[in-house]
C-alpha cells in the first residue's frame, strides 16, 4: 500500500471528519482507510457532493412517500415522522460477521434453555449460578407460565440484540431484545433504497442479500404450529399489532404484506371452547400461530392487565390448551432483563458448556451493596439504566448529565436499587454519514436479527442506527436516532 | 378477508369519493360565478352547504372565502376535503397490507398535497389548480387500483364504498336543484336559469355526456332523466346503483354466506330505477323519489354492516 497522503484527509467531502478514543469504522488512522472500505472512500472523493445530496433528498423523499414513519409518543397522539437514513452503507467483512453469527447463535441458544429450565424445574436456581430473587422479582417473569410446555421449547423465536463495537475492535453484546423487537423493516427498506443510489458500487463489493427476510420469518412461524393445525390444513399463521397508533405500525403492515399473512387486531379476534378464531367477512376462521408484537401485559385482560383494550380475552387459556402459540411466547422477558443480562455468560456456560463467543458490557447490580456504592461515587462517569425499560427511555448518561439529574437518579437507586443497573460509558465506534452535504463521523450500534424456529436463522445484515446528533451516544429513533444499510460482504 | 378490512376499506373509498365530490363541486360552483352577478350567485351558497351537509353559519352570513374554507381545509368539519381525504388514508394506513404499495403512495402523495395546500392557495391564487389537482388525485388512485389490485373480494368493498357514497350525493345534489324551481320541465331553459342547470350538470361531471345524448339544448326533464335514469353513465343514480348491486352479488358469492339481505336490497332499487319513467317521477314529485332512493341506499348501507363487518359472534358459531 502506497504512504497516505497527509492532505487526503483534509480534502472534501472530509474536510470535517473528526476522530476521538473510539473505534473508527473506516479508518485505520486519519486518512488511511480499511481495506473493506477503500472503494467506498474513493466514491466519495470521487463523487461531486450535490450528487450526493440529490440521492439524499430523493431517499428521503421516498421514505416520506411510502409513510416509512414511526410514532413518537409524548407528543400530539399520531405524531409521524420519517425514520432519518444516512446514504452511507455500514460496511462489515465476511469474517467479523462469522463470529458475529455464531456468538449471536450460541447465545439465543443457552438463553431459550435458561427459560425453559426456569419456567419448570429451575436447576440453574438450585444450583445457585443465578439468584433465585433476582429472577422471581422480576417484573416481566410470568408465573402464569410454570409447567407450561412451548412447541420444541421455543419460547423465543424472534430476537434483535443489540451490538456495539468497543474501542479494541471487538464487538459486545449491549442489550438482548427477547420481547417484540422492531425495527427489521428499516433493514429491509433501507437495502432497497442503497441499491438504488450505489448500484455499481453495491454490486462489485459483494454484499449478502437480505431480502429473504419475510420468507424466513414465515417458515420460522410455521415450524412452530401446533401439531394439531397440521392434521386439518396448512397453519393460519397472523400478525398480531396494537393498532395505527403504535410506534412500530408501519413495520407491522410490512412485514404482514411481506409474508402475505393477515394482520389482526385484538377486535379482529376471539376465543371460544379455547380455540382461537377471526373474524372475516366470511365467517370465522381458526388461528393456529399469532405472531404477537403486543406486550405480555396487554395480551390476555382476563389474565394480565384487566384495562387492556389491545387483547383478546381467554387469549392464556387456548395457549395454554395449546390450540394456538404464540411468537414470542409469554414471560421471555425475564431473561432480557437489564440485570440479568450480567448473568448471561455464566448462563452460557451452565447449559452448554462453551465460553461465550461475544462478551457482554460490564454491568453493575445496584441490589449489591458493594457495588452500589462504587456506582453512587461515580454516577458522573458511568451510564444508569432502568432494568425493565427499552427505547432510550429511563436512562442517566452520567458525563451528559447535570447535577440536578444525577441526584434524581441516587434518590430513585436508593428506592428501588433492583430496578436499576450500571454500565461504563461506552464509546461506541463511529461510522461515516453523509450530513449537511460533508461526510462526519457518528457513533453506531449494529441490530442483527435472529430466527429461531426448525434451526437458527441469521439474515446477514441488520440495522445500524446511528447517533445522528453530534457527539450523542444515543441511537434511538426515539432521541433522534437514525439508520443505515450495512452491508455484510460475501466470503 | 378479516371484517375490520372490509369495513376500512368501504369507508376509505367512501371518504375519497366525498372529496372528489366536493371538489368538483366548489370548482363548479367558483367557474360558475365568473359569469354570474353576485346577486344570481348568492343563493347557491346555501344549497351547496345543503348538499354537502354542512349546517349553514348561524349569523346566516356567508361569503365566498369562508365557505370555501369550511368545505376544503376546515379539519373541524369532517366533510371538507383534507377530513376526507385524511380519513380516507387513515383508513387505508389500518389496512396497508391488503392494498397495493402504488395504491397506498397514489393515497399518502394526495394526502400530503392537500396537508401541505395553504387557504391562500387553495382559495385566492390557484383554486381551480387546487381543486383540479384533488379531482385527479382521487381519479388516479381509483386508476391505480384497478390495475394493481386483484379485483377480489378487497377490491369489491372498494367498488361498493365508492358507489354507495356517489348514489347518495347524486340523490342530495338532485333533490336540492329540483327542490327549488317551479320552471316548466319540458323546455329548454334560459339565460341565468341555464348556467344553474349547466352547473348541476357540471358538478356531475356531466355536461359533455348530456350533450352527446340530448344535445346542448337544457331541458330539466331531460337533466333529470339523465342523472337519475341513465345506465351507461357513470355519474348517474342508476348506473351507480347498478355497480352497488354487482359488487354485493360478487361479495355474497366470494363469502359463500347465506346472507341476502344487502344483495336483495340493492337489487330491488336497481329494478326500480330500471322500469321507472321520468315523467312520472316528477308528476309525484322528484324529492320525494331521491329521498327514497337515498333511504333505500342507506337500508342497504346498514345491511352491509350487520351482514359483513359487525355481526353477532354467536350466529356464526351456529353456521
Amino acid at each position: 500500500m502506497s504512504p497516505p497522503e497527509p492532505l487526503t484527509l483534509f480534502r472534501p467531502p472530509f474536510r470535517n471528519y473528526q476522530f476521538d478514543s473510539a473505534y473508527d469504522e473506516m479508518f485505520i488512522s486519519p486518512g488511511v482507510p480499511r481495506e473493506h472500505y477503500q472503494a467506498l472512500f474513493q466514491n466519495l472523493l470521487e463523487l461531486p457532493p450535490e450528487e450526493l445530496r440529490k440521492s439524499q433528498q430523493a431517499a428521503d423523499l421516498s421514505f416520506l412517500h411510502q409513510g416509512i414513519t414511526f410514532t413518537v409518543y409524548g407528543n400530539d397522539e399520531g405524531t409521524e415522522r420519517v425514520f432519518p437514513n444516512d446514504l452511507l452503507p455500514r460496511i462489515i467483512p465476511h469474517k467479523e460477521w462469522q463470529k458475529i453469527e455464531n456468538g449471536l447463535t450460541q447465545r439465543i441458544a443457552a438463553l431459550n434453555l435458561f427459560l425453559e429450565d426456569i419456567y419448570h424445574h429451575g436447576r440453574i436456581l438450585t444450583d445457585g449460578v443465578v439468584p433465585r430473587e433476582l429472577v422471581y422479582s422480576c417484573r416481566h417473569f410470568r408465573r402464569e407460565m410454570r409447567g407450561l410446555t412451548v412447541p420444541r421449547g421455543i419460547y423465543v423465536s424472534i430476537c434483535g440484540t443489540d451490538l456495539v463495537r468497543l474501542p479494541d475492535g471487538s464487538f459486545a453484546v449491549l442489550e438482548d431484545n427477547l420481547r417484540v423487537p422492531s425495527g427489521v423493516s428499516y433493514m429491509l427498506a433501507n437495502r432497497k433504497v442503497l441499491k438504488k443510489v450505489f448500484p455499481t458500487l453495491f454490486r462489485d463489493y459483494g454484499v449478502s442479500p437480505v431480502d429473504h427476510y419475510a420468507q424466513a420469518l414465515l417458515a420460522t412461524l410455521r415450524a412452530l404450529a401446533p401439531a394439531s393445525s397440521s392434521a386439518r390444513h396448512e397453519p393460519k399463521v397472523v400478525l398480531l399489532t396494537p393498532g395505527v397508533f403504535n410506534s412500530a405500525y408501519f413495520e407491522h403492515t410490512f412485514l404482514a404484506q411481506q409474508m402475505g399473512i393477515e394482520l389482526v387486531e385484538g377486535r379482529d379476534l376471539l376465543v371460544h371452547d379455547n380455540i382461537v378464531y377471526m373474524r372475516t367477512t366470511a365467517g370465522l376462521r381458526r388461528v393456529d400461530v399469532i405472531y404477537r408484537r403486543v406486550d405480555d401485559d396487554f395480551l390476555d385482560p382476563l389474565c394480565f392487565r384487566q384495562d387492556s383494550s389491545l387483547g383478546v380475552p381467554g387469549l392464556f387459556n387456548a395457549y395454554r390448551a395449546g390450540n394456538v402459540v404464540l411468537a414470542n411466547a409469554i414471560g421471555t422477558g425475564v431473561a432480557d432483563d437489564k440485570a440479568l443480562y450480567a448473568y448471561v455468560p455464566a448462563i452460557i456456560r451452565y447449559y452448554l458448556g462453551e465460553d461465550p463467543i461475544l462478551a457482554n458490557v460490564h454491568t453493575y447490580l445496584l441490589s449489591d451493596r458493594s457495588q452500589r456504592s462504587h456506582v453512587l461515587e461515580h454516577l458522573d462517569e458511568l451510564v444508569v439504566k432502568a432494568v425493565g425499560e427499552s427505547g432510550g427511555y429511563g436512562m442517566l448518561i452520567g458525563p451528559h448529565s447535570t447535577e440536578a439529574e444525577r441526584e434524581d437518579f441516587r434518590r430513585r437507586i436508593e428506592a428501588e436499587p433492583r430496578n436499576y443497573i450500571a454500565q461504563p460509558t461506552l464509546s461506541l465506534s463511529r461510522a461515516p454519514c453523509f450530513l449537511d452535504g460533508e461526510v462526519q463521523a457518528r457513533h453506531v450500534d449494529l441490530r442483527p436479527y435472529i430466527l429461531y424456529g426448525e434451526n437458527v436463522t441469521l439474515v446477514p445484515g441488520g440495522l445500524t442506527r446511528v447517533a445522528l446528533r453530534r457527539g450523542s451516544l444515543v441511537v434511538n429513533s426515539s432521541q433522534g436516532g437514525g439508520s443505515k444499510d450495512t452491508w455484510v460482504l460475501r466470503a | 378477508m378479516l371484517s375490520r378490512v372490509a369495513d376500512s376499506l368501504y369507508w376509505m373509498s367512501r371518504y375519497l369519493e366525498r372529496a372528489e365530490h366536493t371538489a368538483r363541486l366548489i370548482d363548479v360552483d367558483l367557474q360558475l360565478r365568473l359569469d354570474q352577478s353576485p346577486e344570481a350567485g348568492a343563493g347557491r351558497w346555501l344549497r351547496l352547504l345543503e348538499a354537502s351537509q354542512v349546517p349553514p353559519p348561524e349569523d346566516g352570513k356567508i361569503d365566498a372565502e369562508s365557505l370555501t374554507h369550511v368545505l376544503t381545509l376546515d379539519r373541524t368539519n369532517p366533510s371538507s376535503i383534507l377530513s376526507c381525504v385524511a380519513a380516507a388514508r387513515e383508513n387505508l394506513r389500518q389496512v396497508r397490507e391488503q392494498c397495493s404499495t402504488e395504491m397506498w403512495e397514489q393515497l399518502n402523495r394526495l394526502y400530503l398535497q392537500v396537508n401541505s395546500t395553504t387557504a391562500s392557495e387553495a382559495w385566492l391564487l390557484h383554486s381551480h389548480v387546487f381543486f383540479r389537482a384533488v379531482q385527479e388525485g382521487a381519479h388516479l388512485f381509483q386508476g391505480v387500483t384497478d390495475s394493481t389490485m386483484s379485483h377480489g373480494e378487497g377490491w369489491q368493498y372498494i367498488q361498493l364504498g365508492r358507489f354507495v357514497e356517489r348514489t347518495d350525493e347524486l340523490a342530495r345534489l338532485i333533490g336540492t336543484h329540483f327542490g327549488r324551481l317551479p320552471h316548466p320541465l319540458d323546455q329548454a331553459v334560459e339565460s341565468e336559469e341555464y348556467l344553474e342547470w349547466v352547473g348541476l350538470l357540471k358538478s356531475c361531471a356531466a355536461f359533455e355526456a348530456y350533450c352527446k345524448t340530448y344535445t346542448a339544448e337544457i331541458r330539466p326533464l331531460r337533466v333529470a332523466e339523465f342523472l337519475l335514469l341513465n345506465p351507461d353513465f357513470p355519474h348517474s343514480v342508476r348506473f351507480s346503483v347498478d355497480r352497488v348491486h354487482g359488487a354485493l352479488v360478487a361479495i355474497g358469492e366470494l363469502t359463500e354466506r347465506k346472507a341476502e339481505q344487502p344483495a336483495r336490497l340493492a337489487g330491488r332499487l336497481c329494478a326500480t330505477l330500471s322500469f321507472s319513467q321520468i315523467e312520472e317521477i316528477m308528476a309525484s314529485g322528484a324529492n320525494g323519489y331521491v329521498d327514497s332512493v337515498r333511504w333505500q341506499c342507506a337500508q342497504a348501507h346498514t345491511a352491509i354492516q350487520q351482514v359483513y363487518f359487525d355481526y353477532a359472534v354467536e350466529s356464526a358459531l351456529v353456521s
